[in-house]
């Protein structure tokens, strides 16, 4: 059991400082998948790391399974985190190793005997699907490869958690299926713990039990995926099922599109409440020379807020142009998905 | 053309090229070494690094900073006294010896500390929460991602040396440099003069083939 108590967690820059985690409390069953999902900056990540305090919380408590983990001495603290996997969006597996070796990694962080290590890592190769792959280096895998890899690598220990920092957020739908199915197994065969930290609805609704919503560094709500689905309470919570009931006909139409503009990319904008109401595509057009057309777009008002999906076809440029245009929106808070 | 290499002593030639050859790896194998050294402390005593130690960084990135702004001509000079006092000349390889090493050192301290900073955090991130100590980081984790990397500047550096000890050269110190200097310019000796800068091109595509054979074979990224 995670028990997090009162995590308060300031980052002092610059700029000033940033409550990344403000009165966080939350409780995490042993054997249940726990989602955490909220948007870019809500504090999730920063949340996760205090779990195996990569990140020191300001104040709070960390529990796990009734013992204090921020009080721990570092050799103790390193002792404990072998027995907490973790798994990153970017995967972050070793360019120099190859998959069996990656793998072993942590066995031989732990000390595990050569002998149980082959072993071992066979075990996990078999567990992940990745039979015939054991000599291949992660340059020469698919993304879903990687994943494998890591969770594979996030196992070798038998930890009882796993804790996913947006481990699907760089994968396309079809391996984002699979990676989660992996997953859902894992945790029903080797009843280990899962935190999953995402911006996906789809991920929660997919394999969560329960889920906490984050939104500035709070915990908004939490409960039951079914009942936080069919009666969200807070305004973030509302949005984000609001967006997956409507991104279930998007798919479709998405398709039709890219039939439509096969050239150049597709981007799909969401602006949020906050920002709805700014000329920022005349912007970001006057900042660049690329063609930009806008192809459908939908803008929801309610009365406490407006909230739009836009979705723009970007022309004449390299991948660099698109990538910069990307960072461009981004810069100005806008959600970019490349369709 | 009988006559351009009957002008050359082959004997004094093939002397000038082993020295060129031994001044060249011994200092780049000493540079290396104190380098490497030197680099992974600055990388690691770095503000975000794994064991911040903002004086410790401080010092050695001055000492660094100065060794690599003084220009390998006059650090020969200003090495002098203790070139005599170590090795006991200041002429031919030894003498050549300290300038060599103490200018490369903390040149290949800084190729260090650049090849480290390039490996990805998330994998710095990756093993700590496997619960890696900061010493098997070190050891399996940077230095294998930074090897590539760790390599090419090792080939980059080496090739410097050998320019440097073609200027060691003109000052005493042996090698192709002197011999080029001593009689292909005080003694208007041409062929020798081209002859030598012949070796000297063959030594340093060596050093440049073998080092991009290594970082090919090693670099799996
Ligand atoms: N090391 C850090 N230094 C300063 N600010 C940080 C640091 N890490 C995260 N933050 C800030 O804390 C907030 C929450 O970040 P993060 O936990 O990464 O959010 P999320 O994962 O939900 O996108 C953001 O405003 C971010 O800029
Ligand atoms: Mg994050």
């Amino acid at each position: 059991m995670i028990e997090l108590k009162h995590i308060q967690k300031v980052f002092h820059t610059a700029k000033g400082d940033i409550h990344a985690c403000q009165d966080v409390n939350l409780t995490i069953q042993t054997g249940e998948i726990f989602g955490v999902i909220g948007y870019s900056g809500a504090g999730k990540s920063t949340l996760v790391r205090i779990i195996n305090q990569l990140e020191k919380q300001t104040s709070g408590e960390v529990i796990i399974d009734g013992e204090d983990i921020s009080l721990l001495n570092p050799k103790d603290l390193r002792k404990k985190r072998t027995k907490m996997g973790m798994i990153f969006q970017h995967f972050n597996l070793l360019w120099s190793r190859t998959v069996q070796k990656n793998i072993e990694l942590p066995l031989e962080i732990a000390g595990v005997d050569k002998e149980i290590r082959k072993k071992k890592t066979r075990e996990l190769i078999e567990l992940v699907g990745l039979q015939g792959r054991e000599n291949a280096y992660p340059s020469e895998l698919s993304g879903g490869q990687k994943q494998r890899v890591g969770i594979a690598r996030a196992l070798a220990n038998d930890p009882g958690i796993l804790l996913c920092d947006e481990a699907t957020s760089a994968l396309d739908p079809d391996t984002t299926e699979q990676i989660l199915d992996l997953l859902k197994d894992i945790n029903r065969k080797l009843g280990i713990t899962i935190v999953m930290i995402t911006h996906q609805m789809e991920v929660v609704q997919k394999i969560c039990h329960r889920v906490a919503v984050m939104s500035e560094g709070k915990v908004v709500e939490v409960g039951r995926v079914k009942d936080i689905f069919e009666h969200p309470q807070h305004t973030v919570t509302k949005r984000f099922v609001r967006d997956i009931s409507s991104k279930i006909d998007d798919d479709k139409q998405n398709e039709n599109l890219k039939t439509i503009y096969p050239d150049g990319i597709l981007l799909r904008l969401t602006f949020d409440e906050d920002i709805s109401r700014q000329p920022i595509v005349s912007r970001v057009m006057k900042e660049t020379t690329l063609d930009i057309s806008i192809v459908s777009g939908n803008l929801t008002n309610t009365i406490d807020s407006s909230f739009g999906v836009l979705i723009v076809n970007v022309l004449g440029g390299t991948k660099q142009d698109y990538d910069q245009i990307i960072q461009k929106f981004q810069d100005y808070h806008v959600i970019v998905e490349v369709i | 053309m009988s006559e351009f290499f009957s002008q050359i002593d082959w004997d004094a030639m093939i002397v000038a090229i082993q020295e060129t050859f031994i001044m060249t790896i011994i200092s780049l194998v000493i540079a290396v070494i104190l380098g490497f050294i030197l680099g992974i402390i600055l990388y690691i005593t770095k503000d975000d690094g794994l064991y911040p130690q903002k004086i410790v960084h401080r010092i050695l990135d001055f000492i660094v900073n100065l060794f690599r702004a003084i220009p390998f001509i006059i650090l020969i000079f200003l090495l002098l006294e203790i070139t005599l006092m170590t090795m006991g000349t200041m002429l031919g390889v030894k003498g050549a010896l300290p300038a060599l090493i103490v200018s490369s050192a903390p040149f290949y301290a800084r190729m260090c500390m650049i090849a480290l900073s390039e490996i990805d955090k998330g994998t710095i991130e990756a093993s700590k929460a496997m619960g890696a100590s900061n010493w098997q980081i070190i050891m399996k984790v940077l230095i294998p991602e930074a090897k590539p990397a760790l390599v090419s500047s090792i080939t980059v550096m080496g090739i410097s040396l050998v320019g440097y000890t073609a200027m060691a050269g003109c000052i005493g110190a042996g090698g192709l440099g002197n011999l080029a200097y001593m009689y292909g310019y005080v003694r208007q000796n041409m062929p020798v003069m081209y002859t030598a800068t012949f070796f000297v091109l063959v030594i340093v595509f060596m050093i440049q083939i073998i080092g991009d054979l290594i970082v090919k074979k090693i670099d799996k990224r």
